[in-house]
């Protein structure tokens, strides 16, 4: 089984984007929306939760887990964030976002009932339904966690497609946990939630270090069957990739089961501006999802 | 393709029909340098003696027509807090591009591949290309001039009407209906089997001028290869990362987006505007992080995206060989001095 190549079935292929990707007008239009509502997670991380006003745009507007938008607030600027919310729903979109620059400044001071504008989905997705009847890794370094928040939802959603799931989580310290109200649920939907901590407070008592401890805990000792039947998603800043896709590799999950979301500042999300290209490859094209054969032969990728 | 030929005083007739309705942009001597020789720049004409049909080659392309370096993308009305988008492709009426040579038609027809004809076409571009008519014009190799190298010494189409100078007379090449409908109003005649031999021959000519060029056989692999080569860091130790190279690059598309609120704070644009990857944050993300922080990291990225990664999206590489960035780079960094010394693995 190991060595029999797969069969790829070419009318499986999702046409729903296709004609956006046509038509000159959908170029520059954004659909007009508006913040539903407002969260505050951290001191510097805010969920907001943004919906399209126009009902026709709603219905067709739907994405998939690892996918991005561009936000834009008119006169302050536009950028690209990835999508933290579940992909049934249709219509709306929860970006989980920090205070750094320009623009996630602004926003921070901005309440329920603005309008902003939405251009999207971009890139590419993980490929969930590939994934059913498989054991899940889901590794998400500090912010990581938000792209594979999407995920998470899917698998809740359809946890009996799905046999082990593992999410390892680590961050520096525990003030800076993202969503720590939805561990319950996961963990009640058979998820395990691994955190460790990179700064332990005195209240802490769970593992205190790097994630690939905790991540090395997980895989050591297995059956040879649990690696070959693994899909690991992986996500945090550049430096994590490396060490934990090393690992990975080092345990034998196959290479083209590896998926990394890597992180650019694209300008326009269509594969024109170059701002997000790495080597000559449009990370918000061919991106930002990619497995990792792709990211090992691509340059400066991570 | 239809070949015609024609008296070279019918050229002017030619220009008076066309620029009478229409906007015409040719190379016009804008100024002169320290050695007295004239310098060349696409501009608007509007009297045919003012189009140089000699020129050697423009400092700037004529991409400011089509690819300006500053364009509004849109513009917001803000009323409290809500805004109303206006999208407009900042065009009204077609050009008429008089005596492009074959290198920046070529260009034209690269840009088509990522602009154009791939997903997500652009239209400010788009409502630009689409509304040209092109007159091209043969050329001198200069010194610098590597297009043949680059397979973009001549072009095959994306233009209307090319003509070539054949001392007496011009031959043509048709390529359009438009384009023939405005020679029907000239004294034309059919090229003949000498006319041929004429144009062939000065091919033969111009084939012989070239004294710059480069090697592209196997160029994507051995750039692959070479990723890790101590040439790129003597080439980065000289880059100046002032970006001119990009500036004057015919096929250079790259681009940032920036907004600002007018001064009344009652509306908003939206500007794109050129970028070039050799200058400092073109990758550098939000929190600070630079994805190619240093000199060497950019110059040899601009290289992998021009000479092999469109190769690998499109067949061909992004380069026509004009030979504008050597002559305008304040380091003297050129691409047939940088090809060569990956290829040998050393800059002298």
């Amino acid at each position: 089984m190991k060595h029999q190549l797969k069969f790829v079935d070419v009318t499986a292929r999702p046409a729903v984007q296709q004609r956006r990707k046509q038509d000159l007008a959908s170029f520059e239009h954004t659909f007009r929306s508006e913040i539903m509502s407002v969260q505050p997670l951290t001191e510097m991380e805010t969920v907001y939760r943004i919906k399209l006003i126009d009902p026709a745009e709603r219905r067709q507007f739907s994405f998939f887990p690892g996918q991005f938008v561009m936000l834009e607030i008119a006169g302050i600027g536009e950028a690209p964030f990835s999508i933290s919310s579940s992909p049934s729903i249709r219509g709306e979109v929860e970006l989980c976002i920090r205070k750094v620059g320009n623009l996630t400044n602004f926003l921070s001071k901005m309440g329920r009932g603005v309008h902003v504008g939405i251009r999207g989905p971009f890139g590419t997705g993980f490929p969930m339904e590939e994934m059913h009847g498989q054991n899940i890794l889901l590794i998400a370094g500090g912010l990581g966690l938000v792209p594979l928040r999407s995920p998470i939802a899917y698998v809740q959603e359809n946890r009996s497609h799905f046999r082990e799931v593992n999410i390892v989580y680590g961050s520096k310290s525990a003030e800076q946990l993202l969503f720590t109200y939805q561990y319950d649920m996961w963990r009640k939907d058979d998820i395990n939630l691994n955190i460790i901590l990179e700064k332990a407070g005195p209240s802490w008592k769970g593992p205190v270090g790097l994630l690939t401890k905790s991540l090395s805990e997980i895989l050591t000792g297995r059956q040879r069957e649990f690696y070959h039947n693994t899909y690991a998603i992986v996500c945090g800043p550049p430096v994590m990739f490396k060490f934990v896709c090393k690992m990975l590799n080092e345990f034998h999950i196959p290479m083209q089961k590896m998926f990394v979301s890597l992180e650019r500042r694209m300008h326009c999300g269509m594969g024109k501006c170059c701002r997000c290209n790495v080597g000559s490859t449009y990370t918000c094209l061919t991106g930002p999802v990619f497995d990792y054969w792709t990211v090992m032969n691509l340059k400066e990728a991570i | 393709m239809l070949f015609k030929t024609f008296a070279k005083e019918e050229l002017k007739i030619l220009f008076e029909i066309i620029a009478a309705h229409n906007r015409v942009v040719g190379p016009v001597e804008k100024a002169r340098d320290r050695n007295n020789k004239p310098i060349y720049a696409f501009e608007d004409v509007h009297e045919f003696h003012d189009i140089q049909l000699n020129y050697t080659t423009t400092k700037l392309p004529a991409k400011r027509f089509f690819l300006p370096f500053k364009e509004d993308l849109s513009t917001f009305k803000i009323e409290d807090d809500k805004w109303q988008k206006s999208i407009d492709y900042n065009i009204d009426r077609p050009v008429v591009f008089w005596g492009l040579h074959a290198c920046d038609i070529n260009a034209l027809n690269k840009l088509d591949k990522v602009l154009l004809h791939s997903v997500y076409p652009m239209p400010y571009y788009a409502a630009k290309r689409k509304n040209m008519f092109i007159i091209g014009i043969d050329c001198e190799p200069q010194p610098f001039c590597f297009c043949r190298s680059m397979g973009a010494d001549t072009a095959l189409h994306g233009f209307d009407l090319f003509i070539t100078d054949l001392g007496e007379k011009y031959f043509v090449e048709i390529l359009t209906d438009t384009a023939f409908n405005f020679l029907r109003e000239l004294k034309t005649a059919d090229a003949l089997e000498e006319d041929h031999i004429l144009y062939m021959k000065k091919v033969d000519e111009k084939k012989k001028q070239f004294t710059a060029r480069i090697d592209t056989t196997d160029l994507t692999k051995i750039l692959d290869m070479e990723f890790q080569s101590e040439v790129w860091h003597q080439w980065g130790d000289k880059c100046l990362s002032c970006g001119s190279c990009s500036n004057v690059c015919p096929t250079c598309y790259c681009y940032g987006v920036e907004e600002t609120v007018n001064i009344d704070l009652k509306g908003a644009r939206k500007t794109k505007m050129l970028y070039s990857c050799n200058v400092i944050d073109f990758a550098e993300v939000a929190g600070g992080h630079n994805f190619r922080p240093l000199r060497h990291n950019r110059l040899k990225y601009r290289y992998y995206h021009k000479h092999r990664g469109f190769v690998e999206a499109f067949e061909e590489s992004l380069c026509v060989g004009c030979g504008r960035c050597g002559e305008t780079c304040l380091a003297g960094i050129t691409v047939s001095e940088v090809i060569a010394s990956v290829k040998t693995g050393s800059k002298e």
